[in-house]
């Protein structure tokens, strides 16, 4: 299905609410054969627990790692995978596309 | 994201009322935007266009690289009737990402068997429609033939402003429901709403065809801007 699994977003509510710090993390472009559209999201909390994809699983790894440094700095960043980069090979999206993933703290 | 406007976001999602949250990217400087409050918004037609494609885009405006994530409501349809027609339109609609329930009092129709997967609720549309919350993101087809089940239920889309009403018959069938309703207190702009003959004309003839039909202009209904509509229909 197509659907966007957006009720990680009240998990992320419910987190915070219990005194988690918590990040959200959104797919905002995607270019080529991006395995799952803007607006997808991912959900992650100080514990390194995450709920939702932005790619299918292919940098989840990373964009996990990048938003526990986005908990403790406060600072949003914009994170980049594709083929033509050579970290984002590494982690794997091997599906050939690119997308643009913005990181933000929650709260 | 602020915790309010996350607590906003979802509680707006909850309600089924469609927000687009906005985000310059540069900064993530973010607001919220309701629906309701579109038109007041400088940003009213990038906000509508992006609504109604139910697709997050970006968009610049004033130098600034802004991120519009859509939050809209699953799409729901009702299928009044648990016809041969409803046997393909089901499993269909859930391709295509709606949400479907199908209502149909006669067990005989309604049966798990017939409708493997798909909620059913083989009740008489006054009992069987108020527990449904149909509202303006549903769509909403009558296809029992019958007007002792599809009036009543085109009278119920009528008042929650289904974004899409079909009901199955020629037109011929149409005029006489349209008498009918009438006759129950509908006003002519809301019979004016019901797509009869239902479907878009594509010369269907099996049940799955029509179904196609169906889909084709319950698509065309959500997606297209007014005018092209028109054309459409």
């Amino acid at each position: 299905m197509l659907n966007r699994d957006e009720d990680i977003l009240k998990a992320a509510e419910d987190w915070q609410k219990a005194g988690h710090g918590v990040a959200l993390a959104t797919v905002v472009e995607t270019w080529g054969s991006a395995p799952r559209p803007a607006g997808s999201s991912l959900v992650i909390n100080d514990e390194g627990t995450f709920l939702g994809s932005v790619s299918g699983g292919c940098v989840e790894g990373a964009v996990v790692t990048e938003a526990l440094d986005v908990i403790s700095s406060g600072q949003p960043r914009m994170l980049e995978f594709g083929v033509a980069d050579e970290t984002a090979w590494n982690v794997g999206l091997s599906c050939g596309g690119t997308i643009r993933v913005f990181v933000e703290k929650v709260g | 994201m602020k915790l309010e406007t996350l607590k906003e976001l979802n509680a707006e999602r909850a309600a089924r009322r469609p927000v687009i949250v906005v985000t310059d990217t540069a900064n993530g400087e973010q607001r919220l935007v309701k629906a309701k409050d579109f038109a007041a918004d400088p940003l009213n037609a990038e906000l509508s266009k992006a609504l109604r494609m139910g697709k997050s885009t970006n968009v610049e405006v004033g130098g600034k690289k802004l991120f519009l994530n859509v939050y809209a409501p699953t799409a729901k349809l009702v299928i009044i009737g648990a016809v041969h027609i409803s046997q393909a339109l089901a499993p269909l609609a859930r391709s295509l990402d709606y949400e479907v329930t199908v209502v149909d009092p006669r067990t005989a129709f309604a049966s798990p068997e017939r409708f493997p997967d798909v909620p059913l609720v083989a009740e008489w549309p006054d009992v069987a429609l108020p527990p449904l919350n149909v509202d303006h993101y549903t769509a909403f087809v009558a296809v029992t033939h019958d007007p002792k089940i599809d009036d009543p239920a085109l009278l119920h889309a009528f008042e929650r402003e289904c974004f899409y009403i079909g009901a199955l018959g020629s037109r011929k069938t149409h005029a006489k429901r349209g008498e009918r309703l009438r006759a129950q207190g509908a006003k002519e702009s809301d019979i004016a709403r019901i797509h009869a003959p239902i479907g878009l004309d594509i010369g269907a003839v099996s049940p799955s065809e029509i179904a196609v039909a169906i889909m084709a202009e319950i698509t065309a209904t959500l997606r297209l801007p007014p005018k092209e509509k028109e054309v459409a229909a």
